[in-house]
């Protein structure tokens, strides 16, 4: 069964009326929207729209369901852009579903991820309350910061149904190097001079196979090429093993990179036979991880910070590889997603995050266990 | 709220069996350097007050007061503009200044961890030798300690494009008000899960208190370039704002003044202001120096055509710092003008900058008070000045009220009440005018569910409950020798 309101209220009267719910929106990380036995999914996507936006303040409000595909456009009229860089885009992931989620992506380097960005929320509780924080100023410290919470929830606290968020102008040129390097090791120590230096990216990423930098500079079209001079010159003018991207190249590139599908060597198998997981990393652990997971392609995003894992196998094995790792995840998609699974694991895997203080605010939210239908 | 005699004796001996006697504090006379913050309106006295050195201690003092019920407020220098801080009558007064080592700084992966005691400008002055800096920045910077400003998420004059502390704290281990450690984050910038980190941050000291922090550093900008602009009218000065932000530019700050600020900042640190001028405002572009010199010939064409009458731009790192100097003791200055002062910093979206000036100066007029304006346009965040002479039979009271209306106008114009000083005791009962009663009251059920019995901090923020006598006390010592500035 699937619910789809159209207002907050009806929001509030389905959680009143209904157990073990599933709040989705796009339902493109389908590990997260797929219900499990006894669970009813709860569709946001009739929640739709923007409600506010007035481009001088760098803010806008919207309806939860609305999807990013529809704000980034909205923005793009005006030369701006969501700085944190949700990811499926495309494939039609909603904002409330980015923010339960807390998903970022590449360009999240120069200013920050979701939880930077969010400013205000509006949510029903377990209760079927309607609760407003935060606000919709870009500066603003009144009451618990309800809105940060929110950020990577999971739909357990609450159920989203209106968000205001921080945005900026876009660069009016951006141009992306790709440099090769001869092993891992140099292209990591390349990573720590660059992620410490002066030089400013909108996205710094590494990817493992070959061992590769993707560096996107952006600012006025006029200082471009000086500036990739410059970062050329820092990186020792590393002779042919460079690309540069420009122009309409480079948009496609980062919007085929908006899809997360780019770590699967062979794109034939990526979402049938394997999981797409959020792993949480800073970069001093990259060398234990890339030892332990072995030969194959990841890309580790914001320097280091951040990697989308495509893992073919099962689930339990890399849970276990991220714990000895000290390391936790998200299960973002998998091939085994039984519609009526009879275990309901939860998606975070890995350290276990789950803790005294966490167990007692989400008590306060949800007091009857509405959305909590796993450990 | 006080104990009974005896459990009040019983608790006390068990705190001096964990704190020598130079660090347990009992006496009224070493009691009464704690009795007030910053806001120095509100006042109240502790039963007593610790100095913990280490962690254990803390932890020890807050379950030693779980065991007794004993509400306990933790400090760092005071300096909470809301009485944050302010210490509960009868309560016991944690002082974290002692907790002040910086336990690790890691260049390569750009974090350091530190005590909660640790000053905001030393963080900054212990990643510099690496090329990276700490980068909230609140003018209290070089006394408040990383502790309290996590309590406040407080802010500074760079928050419209890096964000408050809260953007900046990667992770931190406390201590829950039932006495449980707890460890929130981590040190990646990203997480799984829920953002407790998120919600414990800012929380004014209801949660717990922290032991551990894990802050952020970024590498410090390459080239600042420090413009002054001099208009004839506050009006022209907000409106240059807007046409910065329409140009897509997005300086690191964007400052305004008005003429009573600048006449205080002028009398007081000489930073060379046009004192004739009605509005100043201060534009701060940064980044690495090829983009900021280009972007710099956009400001200039941007600022020329918005009707400055007068435009200078720093020339040297000296220059920069007098420019800033006078913009960050305007406030303190404004002592030279007016025996007594409240400052507010009210949020409302930029786009009204120039309604909440016209209102506030009406209000001004109506209450026959003087009202000077300092404030970061660049995030909509206003710091009103009112100014009354508290000698002068209701003028405090009338000050307030003005005050109170000032944080009215600014949620009527869909802003918040406090943009970076946190709601403590001073705006309690303005925080139920800014949200609904069901949204105060799911926040009060966060805070009964960490903390059932309301120890940590109890009083502050939701409105009701006892308030402490106002007293007139005049400005800070602190502020008084120019060490501090209320913004």
């Amino acid at each position: 069964m699937i619910l789809r309101p159209s207002t907050p209220q009806e929001v509030q009267e389905i959680v009143r009326t209904h157990n073990k719910l599933l709040p989705r929106g796009g339902g493109t990380k389908t590990r997260l929207s797929t219900p499990r036995a006894g669970q009813t999914a709860l569709d946001l996507s009739g929640l739709s729209g923007v409600l506010e936006y007035d481009p001088g303040e760098y803010v806008f409000v919207a309806q939860a369901g609305t999807r990013l595909s529809e704000v980034a456009a909205m923005l793009a009229q005006n030369g701006q852009y969501l700085p944190f860089d949700p990811p499926f885009v495309e494939a039609g992931a909603t904002l409330g579903g980015t923010v339960a989620t807390g998903l970022s992506g590449p360009m999240r380097q120069r200013y920050g991820g979701v939880r930077d960005f969010i400013l205000g929320v509006r949510f029903v509780d377990g209760e079927g309350n309607l609760v407003r924080g935060g606000g919709k100023v870009v500066k603003n410290a009144a009451g618990f910061d309800l809105p940060k919470l929110m950020a990577g929830s999971l739909g357990r606290l609450g159920v989203l149904v209106e968000v205001a968020f921080k945005v900026f102008p876009f660069p009016r040129a951006t141009a992306t190097l790709k440099v090769t390097f001869g092993s891992l090791e140099r292209a990591l120590e390349a990573l720590y001079q660059l992620s410490t230096s002066v030089l400013e990216f909108y996205a710094l990423d590494l990817e493992t196979d070959p061992a590769t930098l993707t560096l996107r500079i952006g600012g006025l079209p006029e200082t471009l090429p000086a500036r990739l001079d410059r970062l050329r010159q820092f990186l020792g003018n590393p002779p042919e093993h460079t690309l540069l991207l420009e122009g309409e190249a480079e948009r496609g590139y980062w919007a085929f990179v908006n899809k997360l599908e780019v770590n699967s060597a062979n794109a034939d198998t990526r979402c049938e036979h394997g999981s797409l997981v959020k792993v949480p990393i800073q970069p001093s652990k990259i060398p234990a991880l890339e030892a332990a997971l072995g030969p194959g392609m990841r890309r580790y995003l914001a320097a280091g910070n951040l990697l989308y894992l495509n893992w073919l196998d099962p689930i339990p094995r890399l849970d276990a590889l991220l714990r000895s790792q000290g390391l936790s995840g998200l299960v973002l998609r998998g091939s085994a997603e039984p519609v009526h699974g009879d275990t309901l694991e939860s998606p975070l895997i890995g350290v276990d995050l789950s803790q005294t203080f966490g167990a007692r605010v989400r008590a306060a939210l949800d007091p009857s266990g509405r959305f909590s239908s796993y450990p | 709220m006080s104990l009974a005699l005896e459990g009040k004796a019983s608790f006390l001996s068990e705190l001096a069996q964990v704190f020598p006697k130079d660090r347990l504090l009992e006496q009224a006379a070493q009691l009464t350097p704690y009795e007030s913050d910053a806001l120095t309106a509100f006042r109240a006295k502790p039963l007593a007050v610790v100095l913990p050195e280490t962690a254990e201690e803390v932890i020890a003092a807050v379950r030693l007061c779980a065991k007794h019920r004993v509400p306990f407020v933790a400090r760092g220098s005071g300096t909470s503009l809301s009485g944050g801080s302010l210490p509960i009558d009868g309560g016991l007064l944690i002082g974290l200044n002692r907790m002040n080592r910086l336990l690790r700084l890691d260049p390569k992966e750009r974090v350091a961890v530190v005590q909660p005691g640790f000053i905001n400008l030393n963080v900054t002055k212990a990643a510099e030798p690496y090329g990276l800096y700490y980068a909230p920045d609140p003018s209290s910077q070089p006394v408040s300690t990383i502790g309290g400003n996590l309590a406040f998420n407080s802010g500074g004059a760079h928050c419209l494009k890096y964000g408050m502390t809260s953007n900046h704290v990667l992770g931190l281990k406390a201590v829950l008000p039932s006495g449980e450690v707890v460890e929130l984050g981590g040190e990646s910038l990203e997480a799984v899960g829920p953002d407790w980190l998120g919600l414990f941050v800012g929380s004014e000291g209801l949660l717990g208190i922290a032991l551990e922090i894990t802050l952020r550093l970024l590498p410090k900008p390459e080239r600042y370039h420090t413009v002054l602009a001099a208009y004839d009218s506050l009006e022209r000065a907000g409106d240059a704002v807007a046409a910065v932000v329409a140009s897509g530019l997005l300086p690191g700050a964007l400052e305004i003044m008005d003429s009573l600020a600048i006449e205080a900042a002028e009398a007081a640190v000489h930073a060379g202001y046009p004192r004739e001028a009605r509005a100043l405002l201060i534009v701060e572009l940064e980044g690495e120096a090829l983009e900021v010199e280009a972007e710099a010939g956009e400001l200039a064409r941007v600022i020329e055509d918005s009707g400055a009458y007068e435009v200078r731009i720093a020339q040297s790192a000296e220059e920069r710092l007098k420019i800033w100097k006078g913009r960050k003791a305007a406030f303190s200055a404004v002592g030279r003008l007016s025996p007594d002062y409240i400052v507010q910093d009210g949020v409302v979206p930029r786009s009204k900058l120039g309604q909440a000036l016209s209102e506030i100066e009406g209000l001004s007029e109506r209450y026959g008070l003087r009202v000077a304006n300092v404030f970061h346009a660049g995030d909509g965040n206003l710091h009103p000045l009112v100014l009354y002479d508290g000698k002068k039979p209701g003028e405090l009271e009338r000050a307030e009220e003005l005050a109170g209306e000032i944080l009215r106008l600014c949620i009527r114009l869909g802003g918040s009440i406090t943009g970076e000083h946190g709601v403590g005791m001073e705006k309690r009962q303005y925080l139920g005018e800014m949200f609904g009663a069901g949204d105060l009251e799911a926040m009060k059920r966060i805070r009964l569910a960490v903390d059932p019995d309301e120890l940590s901090n109890r009083g502050k923020m939701f409105p009701g409950g006892d308030a402490p006598a106002l007293k007139l006390r005049g400005a800070h010592p602190l502020e008084q020798a120019g060490v501090i500035s209320r913004e």
